[in-house]
């Protein structure tokens, strides 16, 4: 991989030797041997917990697809009002968030910390620019009167005012899930700097990845919902 | 009165504490990190099948926009799921799961709508 | 207790206090037979709350017209009754009770997957607790039923959003359980112990967990978007804003039905468990039952129309429902025959867990058969909101999850304390409890038949005499109840010591001390044998 992108992606490269604990090189060595730490079962139950975050916002999915089949023509008429520019500005956001992080794991994998402190940290950065637009975004709405509970809202088609009770419903949850998953980003970036989690038991931040990354998907599937119905 | 059973199904040994290690033997290094290029290639999949859907939607608006976007939205997710989530090189046992949860939602969205669709 | 002269060397019982004792010790703990005990203590207040809540409903319904209470404290003590038997009781009590005490052990492992999660779960339980206690203050008790419907939750006066908060709040601990166990069952399996080696009573955990963690969530979103609505009037399930009521009774039975899955998994686990103990040979069809507890969990998810037949769904939606909630009941069925076929040619020994195990057959039977009545579409359009649904859900919650959980306590007793029970209480409080509970509830099935609504603080004259008798019954049991914990109470502080194996049972935990040692075993734990494996017995 070129020096350009491993430098613009915050990757360092191959590490000296006293941080480097290649899995492929030194299979089966860790540092310490730890025991009751179970690498497979911590990823068992990260696993669990998302599966019912995907069913929690399974319902509000459910939700929405029962009232889009009802007030289809009312969907497309209110997702006008959305802007398309900033959904996508956001999807490119996540995704890319969604690639630091992954890097920053596999990184910390391979011994090589330093690069995944920088990915980490990348990753908090985009967190943070999602944040800011999706603020923006929902601050153009309240100034054009459309808050959940407004008055507007209320003389608004049927279909549209649910339309609009969705949007801020399911990107409000799926915000909140961004700030926790910022918090969860930061103290185990923490954690990665002060050597806790390291090569050798990194199922933390693998966990915490696996958290963002779900955020992500989430994101995925609000995009053609909101931003591309019409 | 109820004889204790002498039943040789627990075996004891020394009297130091065991730690249980389950059935499944621990392999650890199963999961040797992927290159980083597959990562930065699947991200590009990501954004320029993101470009695919707002293109759709935009020239075709209506029910092939949709079509479009209902197809390319769960090739999206399978990436994000199978590399960047490393569903492709767990144990099976991990597909499996997430495979149950999906489903069993699906159903709930399925059997929601035969009320809805045929009111 | 365990520890005696000359034998200093063994492990200190896990009630020792542990160089220091007291409530710190206690409520700080990670040992999952210490978190059980905590969740014992929620579950037996809670428990007898919601039952002077119960009797105070049925002193009211000894007449027609008022006696104790207005038509609106009634609304709120049917409320509060159900919220509380279902959230703080029902669902909780086997998994956090019995499931954390012998999940381990019976798996041969020193403790669950997550012990500082699972002492969060308890946390989070009392934190739930604390959040309904509160919405009894200010505002007005919640009087929309537990079953929160849309739109009068939404509209009601009362403390809806804070109840609902705090049902909302009890999700989470119980997804957290199920969460604890799946792994602990995955993970942490004795060598030798294949799945289907394991117990039947961690099959019904195993079951009972997915469901937690897959249904759950859906009533905590549901839960949710109520309180958004009370606060935001956004329109989700009101008409006037294009809303649909029946689908807030979608979301909610969509994990409520599975939710009575919840209840009643463990607790036929737990019946599993006892019945080769006390019939002295291994379980029939050990195989079926382990895979009904599947079955059942997955056509479970299945079948929530059939609580919505007259609510406005599509006739075809209601036929569909219809059908799958008979094929629920086929799984259902193999358990009851493999039980019952478990004890043909047994060599039945009638101590009080089996008086009640076998008092469970009988009643969850009763309620299993009354469960065709409603699942069948026809029928269930007379019998919706009458007697005769109460009657049926408190045969197979209270006379099948309650009784189990009874029943359970009873069989592990001597483990959990190290003492024998007084034998001769037990036996008739579970008498009492018998006799008083299908005089209680038979009579709800007769008059629901008969066309008495639910949920009514008063009645015709005609089915007065059925409401007396079931007055009555509530008093019996009530008897009962009491005499059973006052029993167990006694039991555990002043029993025979019970050594390791008092009923001669052959899974893991009574391999090891009663009580057990913190860490569970003495040794290592090996598994070589078929749960259920009484030698020589066909």
């Amino acid at each position: 991989m070129s020096r350009f992108l491993q430098r613009l992606l915050g990757l360092s490269g191959p590490q000296p030797p006293h941080s480097a604990h290649g899995l492929a090189a030194e299979a089966g060595t860790a540092p310490t041997h730890v025991p009751h730490k179970d690498y497979e079962g911590a990823k068992t139950g990260m696993w669990l917990f998302l599966f019912t975050e995907l069913l929690l916002f399974g319902g509000l999915f459910l939700v929405y697809a029962v009232y889009r089949q009802m007030y289809t023509h009312e969907f497309h008429a209110a997702a006008r009002e959305l802007s398309r520019v900033l959904g996508v500005a956001n999807t490119f956001v996540l995704l890319t968030s969604s690639l630091t992080m992954v890097l920053s794991v596999t990184a910390l994998q391979r011994g090589d910390r330093r690069s995944a402190l920088n990915t980490l940290f990348w990753t908090l950065f985009l967190a943070g620019a999602f944040l800011v637009i999706k603020a923006f975004e929902w601050g153009v709405k309240f100034s054009h009167g459309l808050y959940p509970g407004s008055e507007q809202l209320r003389e608004l088609p049927l279909g549209e005012g649910l339309f609009f009770g969705l949007y801020f419903v399911m990107t409000g949850l799926h915000g909140f899930h961004v700030i926790v998953g910022m918090i969860l980003l930061a103290v185990v970036a923490r954690r990665v700097q002060d050597g806790r989690v390291h090569s050798g038991d990194f199922v933390l931040l693998e966990n915490a990845g696996l958290y963002w990354h779900l955020v992500d998907l989430i994101w995925i599937f609000l995009l053609p919902l909101f931003y591309l119905t019409n | 009165m109820h004889e204790p059973h002498d039943t040789p199904q627990a075996t004891g040994h020394a009297a130091h504490s065991a730690v249980a290690h389950s059935a499944v033997a621990h392999d650890d290094t199963a999961h040797a990190p992927q290159p980083y290029a597959v990562f930065i290639q699947t991200w590009l999949a990501l954004m320029a099948l993101t470009c695919v859907t707002v293109t759709a939607s935009i020239w075709w608006p209506g029910a092939i926009g949709t079509a479009v976007a209902m197809v390319v939205t769960p090739v999206k997710a399978a990436l994000v799921l199978l590399v960047f989530m490393h569903l492709n090189w767990e144990p099976a046992v991990f597909r499996w799961m997430f495979l149950s949860a999906v489903g069993i939602m699906a159903v709930f969205m399925g059997i929601t709508f035969i009320d809805y669709l045929y009111r | 207790m365990s520890d005696t002269p000359g034998m200093a060397a063994l492990p200190r019982s896990y009630l020792d206090p542990t160089g220091g004792g007291g409530l710190k010790s206690w409520i700080f703990s990670t040992d999952h037979k210490r978190v059980g005990l905590l969740y014992l203590c929620g579950i037996t207040f809670f428990f007898l709350v919601a039952m002077l809540l119960g009797l105070t409903m049925r002193a009211e319904l000894l007449a027609p017209g008022q006696q104790l209470v207005s038509p609106r404290v009634y609304n709120s003590l049917f409320t509060l009754h159900g919220v509380i038997m279902i959230f703080l009781f029902i669902i909780p009590a086997i998994p956090g009770v019995l499931g954390n005490f012998m999940l381990p052990l019976q798996l041969g492992a020193e403790d669950v997957a997550f012990p500082r999660l699972n002492l969060l779960s308890w946390w989070v339980y009392m934190a739930g607790a604390v959040l309904a206690l509160l919405s009894l203050f200010g505002g007005g008790v919640m009087d929309t039923g537990w079953t929160f419907y849309a739109p009068y939750s939404i509209r009601s006066g009362s403390n809806v959003s804070l109840a609902v908060l705090a049902a909302f709040v009890l999700g989470f601990s119980s997804i957290l359980t199920g969460l604890n166990f799946i792994t602990t069952i995955h993970r942490m399996r004795a060598p030798g112990m294949s799945f289907f080696r394991m117990p039947l009573f961690v099959w019904g955990l195993y079951a009972t967990s997915w469901i937690q963690v897959i249904a759950t969530p859906v009533v905590g979103i549901t839960l949710l978007l109520v309180v958004l609505e009370r606060m935001l009037g956004i329109g989700f399930f009101d008409p006037a804003r294009g809303g649909d009521p029946i689908l807030y009774q979608h979301l909610f039975w969509i994990y409520s039905h599975p939710a009575v899955y919840v209840m009643i998994l463990p607790g036929m686990g737990i019946i599993s468990e006892i019945l080769p103990t006390f019939a002295r040979r291994t379980i029939f069809g050990y195989k079926a039952i382990a895979l009904s507890s599947m079955a059942i969990a997955a056509v479970g998810y299945l079948v929530w129309g059939h609580h919505m037949f007259t609510a406005g769904m599509s006739d075809l939606s209601r036929v569909i429902f219809s059908l799958l909630t008979f094929l629920v009941a086929i799984p259902t069925g193999i358990k009851i025959f493999n039980w019952v076929a478990t004890l043909y040619k047994g060599s039945i020994q009638l101590d009080s867990p089996m008086l009640w195990a076998m008092g469970f057959i009988f009643l969850f039977s009763i309620g299993g058969l009354t469960g065709l009545v409603n699942g069948a579409l026809s029928t269930d359009i007379h019998v919706h909101d009458t007697a005769f649904i109460v009657g049926h859900f408190h045969y197979t919650m209270f006379g099948g999850a309650g009784i189990a959980l009874f029943a359970g306590m009873h069989y592990w007793l001597p483990k959990i304390f190290g003492r024998r029970l007084f034998e001769k209480p037990a036996k008739w409080a579970f008498a009492l409890v018998m006799v008083g509970f299908n005089t209680l509830y038979f009579p709800m099935l007769v008059m629901g038949i008969q066309g008495m609504p639910r949920r009514y603080h008063d009645y015709l004259p005609e089915f007065q005499p059925m409401h007396a008798l079931s007055t009555v019954g509530s008093w019996i049991i009530a008897t009962g109840i009491l005499l059973m914990i006052w029993n167990l109470w006694r039991s555990a502080r002043h029993g025979e010591p019970a050594g390791d194996n008092p009923w001669g049972g052959t899974t893991l935990e009574w391999q090891t001390t009663s009580p057990p040692p913190t860490l569970n075993f003495h040794g290592h734990v090996t598994v070589t044998k078929d749960p259920y494996d009484h030698g020589g017995h066909a």
